[in-house]
């Protein structure tokens, strides 16, 4: 039965595709017409065929539940999601002008610490950020870049206007199924790539070894380049030796690398020791140096740090960059950017309330349900309250952890995250979605077309993360003709 | 850029793994249809088979009151057993999961696919039907990611180790193969009848029967099956293929002396064995020798080129607590 977009009704929401019931916004249109063509018996069984896809192609994602690994298939969407190219090229100006700042403030609290001498971030902010490093005070990193590998959340709120969520500057992960994706969509939806222009993402890996080579202390031709994993157990391992094969360097754990008296970083080979110029680390910063942070970490490379400062080895993300994804310093960053580059925002972010402040806790605690609140530093979605879906249970657990501890917790308006055209149970309704597009600062900036689209699979919810129930969909930027 | 030895390693495993799958499901295949022409008394039943694959004690510590099926299920399906059909494939979609960068990305989807197929086959069905089926299903499966990476993966120093694998691998499998149809059959005056049958069946095992009529034209014989699938060099299940290719690994690798002169000491103990007169202890010696000298020859293998620690910069402190998750208990060493 071919589909009428009439009867889809996102009703209050923005909706990705639809500007009203049966109106396609131009990016969709294409899109539209085609899946109306092929009804929804057909569509879900594109569903099947790139169900079907993902498991052989191995394409999974790793929960933790009980102490027990399970390898799922990743959760993919086949209707794509779309974005306007003339909309996108002003986005994608916005996530440079963000990340270039928050290098520029990163590299600045490592040094001289001009803004706070400044006043206009508090000392106490950054001093108390467990992802403030000592240890990195006045290294330098390649171009003065710390953080070469960004993962932003962008969402868009019921006016249509998109914000910056968070921004991950640690070890973001995604773009693999960014990648995926697209690669099981053009196989289950051959034709629509032959007719409308989709803006190709594949280029990514080879972007991203080039950044990674120009981070070579070692000006040679051919600079060894390494992805360092947590191990085969990690929840992105399958991303870890995708990037890996895909740059076509090597995979290494932390007892692969050793670092010898001459302060350089080696591989352990069939030949004997390499050396290593630069690692694209996907550990965390205190599993990195067992020397040098976590004693016990079995993860990591001991003496890596004397290494890095020693500029015998590049390390991206550099050791230290989180401190600038601390969502307490988040709420800092549009005056971040007005200090380092003199211009205003172009991506703005949501209106977030810092609760070390007494009068905003105060407001804050009195109408919990109200409001969603996040510790500053944890990701996955893991620790905060949906004010409007909490319990009376979960709200006074909320407000002690916050009374506990106010520097660690922010609070932000309840946003109506947009929506887009889903396939749940061969029906098509209405899903809230965010989107995650990957930023790569080295010597020059590379943002994706588009990015990974996470869309949360149960009626209602907001929650978008794969390990809590959520889906993902191709992202499309489209060149329209107008 | 060299190879890293922890892949290296994985990469080792991987191809002794697929190259166990495909064995185990050979015999199953062939001694499954055997089974039924033979009488009782010839003694050949699913426990034999187990005692090929090395799991004998596995087997009757798990199942002390086997019923009719358990051996076999046992052979194929089980997941207590290491060696079966299924804990193979599964050590082996492990191996390249975790090589994933390296191996050709076809091979890793080839693997995962046969694993889910078989997977789903063994936890539906274990009519004798079917089995059949699944047997071919594996062979082909493991045939197909061979030729894959033979095909589509440089011969570079990983594709040697995957190479080194599986020779040791099949080495080791079709020593164990003829020892347990020699103690079975040679100086079995009461079997001689079937004796026709039951050595066609070891080539057929070994996918030999084809070939084996080929190179010799006369009526099956115990010492002309032998001196075929020790000595000839041209049919690739036979010892003295396996050595010469593993010989060729070798060469390429750095440091691979000690290694090559185990290797020779193999060689020659082959060279001066003289098949068309062996009796059954001898020959039994000569394959335990056999085998222990490929456990011997896998050791060197390991300490040579996947050990991490054989390193004057190895730094003492956190590396005994931090092992390489190593995916593959090693049977033969």
């Amino acid at each position: 039965m071919p589909i009428d977009w009439a009867q889809y009704q996102p009703n209050q929401f923005y909706d990705e595709l639809f500007a009203a019931p049966g109106e396609a916004r131009p990016a969709a249109r294409k899109l539209a017409s085609y899946l109306a063509s092929l009804g929804t018996r057909e569509l879900a069984e594109r569903q099947r065929d790139a169900e079907r896809a993902i498991a052989e192609m191995g394409i999974t994602f790793t929960v933790y539940t009980e102490g027990q690994n399970i390898d799922r298939a990743w959760p993919f969407d086949v209707i794509p999601r779309t974005i306007e190219a003339s909309e996108w090229a002003r986005i994608e100006r916005g996530l440079v002008q963000r990340l270039t700042a928050l290098n520029r403030f990163i590299d600045d609290l490592y040094h001289e610490r001009r803004i706070i001498a400044d006043g206009l971030v508090p000392d106490d902010i950054i001093s108390t950020s467990s992802n403030f490093l000592p240890a990195c005070i006045g290294a330098n990193p390649p171009h003065g870049v710390w953080a070469n590998i960004c993962g932003t959340d962008l969402v868009r709120d019921g006016d249509g206007t998109v914000y910056v969520l968070e921004d991950n500057l640690r070890v973001p992960s995604g773009v693999s199924y960014m990648l995926e994706n697209r690669m099981v969509t053009k196989q289950v939806f051959p034709e629509m790539f032959e007719h409308a222009s989709i803006v190709p993402v594949d280029d990514y890996a080879s972007q991203l070894f080039d950044m990674l080579a120009s981070l070579s202390p070692r000006k040679v031709d051919f600079p060894r380049v390494v992805v360092l994993t947590p191990g085969i157990y990690n929840s992105a391992y399958f991303e870890h030796s995708y990037l890996a094969q895909r740059m076509g360097v090597d995979l290494v754990e932390g007892n692969d690398l050793v670092v010898a008296d001459d302060e350089c970083v080696y591989v352990r080979t069939i030949r004997g020791l390499e050396r290593v110029d630069v690692i694209y680390r996907r550990i965390n910063d205190t599993s990195l140096d067992p020397e040098c942070f976590d004693k016990d970490s079995v993860l990591g490379v001991p003496g890596i740090m004397r290494a890095w400062r020693a500029q015998t080895v590049a390390i991206a993300n550099a050791p230290g960059a989180g401190v600038a994804d601390d969502k307490v310093v988040y709420a800092y960053v549009p005056k971040i950017i007005q200090y380092y580059l003199n211009e205003e925002p172009i991506l703005p972010n949501v209106p977030t309330l810092l609760l070390r402040d007494d009068e905003a806790r105060e407001r804050v605690l009195g109408e919990l349900e109200r409001w969603v609140v996040k510790p500053a530093n944890e990701s996955g979605g893991y620790g905060m309250l949906i004010g409007p879906r909490s319990t009376p249970e979960e709200r006074v657990a909320m407000a002690e952890s916050v009374r506990a501890n106010p520097r660690n917790y922010i609070a932000q308006p309840v946003l109506a995250l947009s929506t887009a055209p889903t396939l749940v149970q061969s029906e098509i309704e209405p899903r809230h979605l965010d989107l995650r597009p990957f930023i790569l600062q080295g010597q020059r900036t590379y943002v994706t077309p588009g990015g990974l689209t996470r869309v949360a699979l149960r009626r209602g919810s907001l929650v978008v993360n794969s390990s809590q129930g959520g889906g993902s969909k191709d992202t499309w930027i489209v060149a329209t003709d107008s | 850029m060299s190879l890293l030895s922890r892949v290296a390693e994985r990469i080792y495993w991987a191809a002794r793994y697929l190259e166990r799958a495909e064995t185990t499901s050979r015999l199953a295949r062939v001694y499954g249809n055997l089974l039924l022409d033979l009488p009782r008394q010839a003694g050949m039943t699913w426990d034999v088979l187990i005692e090929i694959t090395g799991c004998g004690t596995i087997y009757r510590d798990a199942h002390p009151n086997p019923g009719v099926d358990t051996a076999e299920r046992f052979f194929v399906a089980a997941k207590s057993n290491p060696s079966s059909v299924r804990s193979s494939l599964a050590w082996a979609r492990e191996s390249v999961r975790t090589t994933r960068d390296i191996v050709p990305s076809e091979a890793w989807r080839s693997i995962n696919e046969l694993c889910m197929d078989v997977t789903q086959e063994l936890d539906a069905d274990t009519s004798h039907r079917r089995r059949y089926g699944i047997h071919t299903r594996v062979v082909e499966g493991c045939q197909q990611i061979s030729g894959l990476l033979a095909d589509t993966m440089s011969h570079d120093a990983a594709y040697q180790f995957f190479k080194i694998g599986r020779h040791i691998e099949r080495a080791d499998m079709t020593t164990r193969i003829i020892d347990v149809a020699a103690a079975a059959l040679l100086g079995r005056e009461d079997l001689a009848r079937f004796d026709n049958t039951l050595w066609m069946a070891v080539l057929q095992s070994l996918s030999a029967y084809q070939m084996y009529r080929q190179k010799v034209r006369r009526r099956i014989s115990a010492p002309d099956v032998m001196q075929f699938l020790l000595k000839n060099d041209q049919f690739p299940r036979a010892i003295a293929f396996a050595y010469r290719e593993l010989g060729a690994s070798l060469a390429s690798l750095p440091r691979n002396a000690e290694a090559l002169k185990k290797l020779g000491t193999l060689r020659r103990m082959l060279a001066v064995l003289d098949a068309a007169r062996l009796d059954n202890a001898t020959l039994h010696q000569w394959i335990d020798d056999a085998q222990l000298g490929l456990g011997e020859l896998h050791s060197l293998i390991h300490a040579t080129w996947f050990e991490p620690t054989a390193n004057a910069f190895q730094q003492q402190t956190q590396f005994q607590s931090a092992p390489a998750p190593s995916p593959a208990p090693p049977r033969t060493a």
